[in-house]
């Protein structure tokens, strides 16, 4: 009696537990067949050249939030990523345990500052002083999300390096900068350039840091100290908007983000998966 | 070879050799946004490469980000306290009343597709949440003979700092002394209840997709989305609907009796065919503009707007400005150094 | 790791003979953007104390226990929003766990490797969507479900409850709530099922070996094993969760308000941050948003603190602690 209620337990629970992966794994299903739908009907040659209409008119694109989001996310990876690069090589290779305990922590702390918080400071550091909302600021605001993840990228894969490689390098008779640069980082160059993509990847989506520091530009910006259009933006202030031409171009805007976030998360995955096959090999 | 891409890339964006000559920020109100994109894209189309860069994020938000330098002119439903006027000490704010404007109750209701009838009591008893259904009496007795459903209402608001907040509530204000010593006029007040939506857009949205909801917005946000909104009884006791000459009659006493700094409200004004929630809506220049080339574009486009301009009102459903004021304005152009 | 261990007077000694200045270079430029990390770090909350020093000022304390929030006579208290942002993530973690420990079990224990590892990989991608899309959606395809279909059934079934009251907005709390609980998915499922893997095979062998289901030897003997990962998971999601601004501004309803009902529209500290930041019309208005920058930044500082330091244990090599 006992035994077959226990099994049906068994058979019940172990059901369930396969449906909740099913249900998780799917929404990635859900939302990306909801934008391909919505989306796909929305995209048009127009979208990607032409700039915003004032509200109400057909025709428009968002052709300057695309170039001003690869300005901002460009700024922000370019301030970023030798920053949390440098820092990680500091923690894997030259620091002391204290030191590396010091700026590893203090890099999660940045890492969990809510995005707003991080465009709040930004916004007192930059826009205040210069004046001006800016590609800048936005950058700004991006690479302090970026620092972060390259930062524990970079110190983990340097980590992964194993002592024989090192070894040998200083055996040779290279000194220890030497060492690290030509033979400890390029063993660990896949897991780091992956780290950096995914980082880079996350903050072009996002919106809250861009909202008071980039703002968002009807026309093209000139340079990077005028205030930026950014797809995310865009897609926020279309689609609470009451026009439904607004809310096409925001399903549309949506589609083309989500696929190049997803598109750069999945190269990188493969590209390290790859790679530590390769090492492994 | 990938790099050469991402340099020349790089290059491109920053030296943009095929980019305006001149760029101008602004932002402000969202209540005239529609009006004023129209304006400074025909402005560019037809003066060379000037880009004047608008953002609507709601009155308050011109006013703080003029306050703060960031933006080289403001826009704004209400004019500027003279505390927040006093706050600026680097220039004297000039208002330029660019338009004249109506708010509407825009609604959502299953099964009514025609006009409502408000009163000024029944629209201050919604918002202050005392009327919560549809088939309310007070409804009832605005509009004998409609089949209202005895639905729960939804209210919308702005979530933002919002002239056109200002507008309303100093309106509710006026004809309804609990509204005024419960919540009071400003661009953001303590909203008894309702959803919050962002600039008129955003509530002009929520709307939409609510049923049974109301909120208020500028007429052109109602026109342009096809919803239905009501008409308000006025001072005079009759039911007026938003339009050209019914905004128009609510400034034809304040044209006569304009203020030499332009601020005055012209809610619940007097006069038979005047509609009661109209407003003015300004735009709030520095006097003292440093770089002359900014300078002179915008004392152009002032001038633009003052005369080419006004011709856009009538088919974005706003009113425009009577001709004493047009006048005393182009004076004060002369006051921007 | 091979970081550098000598002991303190070996590093001295190599760092004084600097007989390749390269290396003495090398560590100073190294330290110095490590050191620049923290400046910024020590900066941005320096920035967050400074601005919000109006507030503090004038409400002291009780900035965190009145629930007014009146841009117009310039009374702010934090409350709703403390309120809204703490419910919204707890409700989302109740909503989630359940469903991304279930999918964290299955994907660790009972999946065959090739189908676990297709379906891990499809979760993680989930933490890769931008969180405005997650807003999108929510506003124009969860919304008017849970107005036309979901709230009026719960409204039905148990609105004679507190918790359930009020009409069917569509927006609010609860929807809210569920979008969180979409984007926790992955930071659960993926912690958790790495807290699973490592707990040693011998765990569940010997339950099976004394007659235990494949199911009673997961939940009894190998997921209490895992215990302080997932919980540092939950932790971890729950931060994320709580800073979370776009999703959540879009589908909660923009009312500070504290509600007893879960169907009524709230706010949360993020969202009006994202709201009334670039139209705070007085100072004081500014310094109060502030400040309620710097009540989040604190609350997921310790929140996220605590999540590692669960970690940590966990992943300390056999940790049998239970």
């Amino acid at each position: 009696m006992l035994r077959i209620w226990r099994h049906a337990v068994n058979n019940v629970m172990l059901s369930l537990t396969g449906i909740c992966a099913f249900v998780t794994a799917s929404a990635l299903f859900f939302i990306l067949g909801y934008l391909l739908w919505n989306g796909g009907k929305s995209l048009d040659w127009n979208f990607f050249t032409k700039l915003p209409l004032s509200a109400g008119e057909l025709g428009g694109g968002m052709a300057n939030a695309i170039v001003g989001s690869a300005k901002v996310v460009m700024l922000g990876a370019l301030l970023g990523v030798p920053v949390g690069f440098m820092s990680g090589v500091y923690i894997a290779e030259f620091s002391g345990k204290a030191m590396a305990n010091v700026i590893r922590y203090t890099a999660d702390l940045l890492n969990g500052v809510p995005s707003i918080v991080i465009g709040i400071f930004a916004w007192t550091v930059l826009v205040v002083p210069m004046r001006h909302f800016s590609a800048w600021a936005g950058g700004f605001a991006l690479s302090l999300m970026v620092i972060p993840v390259t930062l524990r990228a970079t110190e983990q894969f340097l980590g992964q390096v194993p002592l024989s490689l090192r070894e040998g390098a200083l055996a040779l008779g290279a000194s220890k900068w030497r060492s690290v640069a030509t033979v400890v980082v390029p063993a660990a160059r896949t897991g780091i350039m992956t780290g950096i993509i995914l980082g880079v990847a996350r903050v072009s989506g996002e919106t809250a840091p861009l909202l008071f520091t980039a703002l968002n530009n009807q026309f093209w910006s000139k340079g990077f100290g005028e205030p930026t259009a950014s797809l995310p933006v865009m897609i926020y202030t279309h689609a609470i908007s009451a026009y439904d031409d607004w809310h096409r171009q925001a399903w549309a805007a949506g589609l083309v983000l989500l696929g190049l976030v997803l598109v750069a998360n999945i190269a990188a995955r493969m590209v390290l998966a790859k790679g530590a096959a390769g090492q492994r090999g | 070879m990938r790099s050469t891409v991402l340099i020349a890339v790089i290059l491109a964006m920053a030296f943009p050799a095929a980019y305006a000559a001149e760029t101008i920020n602004a932002a402000g109100a969202t209540f005239p946004a529609p009006i004023y994109q129209k304006w400074f894209q025909e402005y560019r189309a037809s003066h060379g490469d000037v880009q004047i860069n608008y953002q609507s994020i709601g009155s308050g938000g011109g006013i703080r980000q003029l306050t703060a330098g960031t933006v080289d002119f403001g826009a704004s439903d209400m004019p500027m306290t003279d505390e927040q006027i006093g706050k600026i000490t680097s220039f004297k704010v000039l208002h330029f009343p660019t338009v004249l404007g109506g708010l509407v109750p825009t609604y959502n209701i299953q099964g009514v597709s025609g006009e409502l009838k408000f009163s000024p009591e029944t629209l201050a008893g919604i918002f202050l949440g005392r009327i919560t259904k549809w088939n309310d009496s007070a409804l009832k007795r605005d509009n004998p003979g409609v089949n209202l459903p005895g639905a729960d209402i939804t209210v919308v608001h702005r979530s933002d700092g919002s002239g056109t907040t200002f507008v309303w509530t100093d309106y509710l204000s006026k004809v309804s002394g609990e509204w005024k010593s419960k919540v009071g006029a400003g661009t953001a007040v303590n909203w008894p209840v309702g959803l919050g939506g962002k600039g008129n857009e955003g509530v002009a949205g929520q709307v939409k997709q609510t049923p049974n909801s109301i909120g208020y917005v500028e007429l052109i946000y109602a026109a342009q989305n096809n919803m239905p909104y009501g008409v308000v009884k006025n001072q005079a006791g009759v039911f007026v609907k938003a339009s050209f000459d019914s905004v128009t009659a609510a400034a034809a006493g304040a044209a006569k009796n304009m203020p030499a700094d332009f601020r005055v409200s012209i809610t619940n004004a007097p006069g038979k065919t005047a509609y009661p929630i109209s407003s003015f809506t300004w735009l709030l220049i520095p006097d003292k503009i440093g770089d002359a080339t900014k300078r002179e574009t915008i004392k152009a486009f002032l001038k633009w707007m003052l005369t080419t301009g006004q011709n856009d009102t009538a088919s974005m459903s706003y009113a425009s400005l009577p001709a004493p004021v047009v006048a005393k304005e182009m004076k004060q152009i002369a006051e921007i150094k | 790791m091979a970081t550098a261990t000598q002991s303190v007077p070996g590093r001295a000694r190599t760092f004084l003979h600097g007989v390749r200045g390269g290396d003495q270079i090398a560590y100073l430029v190294t330290f110095l953007f490590a050191a620049s990390v923290v400046l910024i770090t020590v900066l941005l909350v320096f920035e967050l104390w400074t601005k919000s020093g109006l507030a503090i000022h004038k409400f002291g304390f009780s900035f965190l226990r009145t629930s007014t929030w009146d841009p117009v006579n310039d009374q702010f208290g934090a409350l709703p929003f403390i309120y809204g942002t703490i419910v919204t993530s707890v409700l989302g973690l109740i909503i989630s766990v359940p469903l991304g420990v279930g999918a964290a079990i299955f994907l660790s224990e009972l999946a065959p490797p090739r189908l676990s590892n297709t379906l891990t990989f499809l979760v993680e991608l989930l933490a890769a969507v931008p969180s405005v899309i997650f807003g999108v959606l929510g506003f124009f395809a969860l919304v008017p479900l849970m107005r036309d279909h979901v709230q009026p059934a719960l409204i039905s079934a148990f609105g004679w409850s507190p918790v359930f009251k009020g009409p069917a907005y569509g927006v609010g709390v609860l929807t809210a709530s569920m979008v969180l609980a979409i984007m926790m998915f992955p930071y659960i499922i993926s912690i958790s099922r790495e807290a699973l893997i490592q707990v040693p095979r011998e765990q569940k062998e010997a339950a099976l070996a004394l007659g235990a289901t494949r199911w009673e030897a997961t939940w009894d003997a190998v997921v209490p094993f895992a215990r302080l990962g997932i919980v540092g998971s939950v932790f971890l999601s729950l931060a994320r969760a709580l800073g979370e601004t776009m999703a959540v501004t879009m589908v909660i309803g923009n009312d500070p308000k504290i509600n007893s009902s879960i169907l009524a529209p709230g706010y949360t500290i993020a969202s009006v941050i994202a709201n009334e930041f670039t139209e705070a019309t007085s100072d004081l208005h500014l310094a109060a948003l502030v400040e309620l920058g710097l009540v989040l930044f604190l609350i997921t500082m310790i929140l996220n603190g605590l999540g590692q330091l669960l970690l940590l244990v966990t992943t300390k090599p056999g940790s049998a602690k239970s």
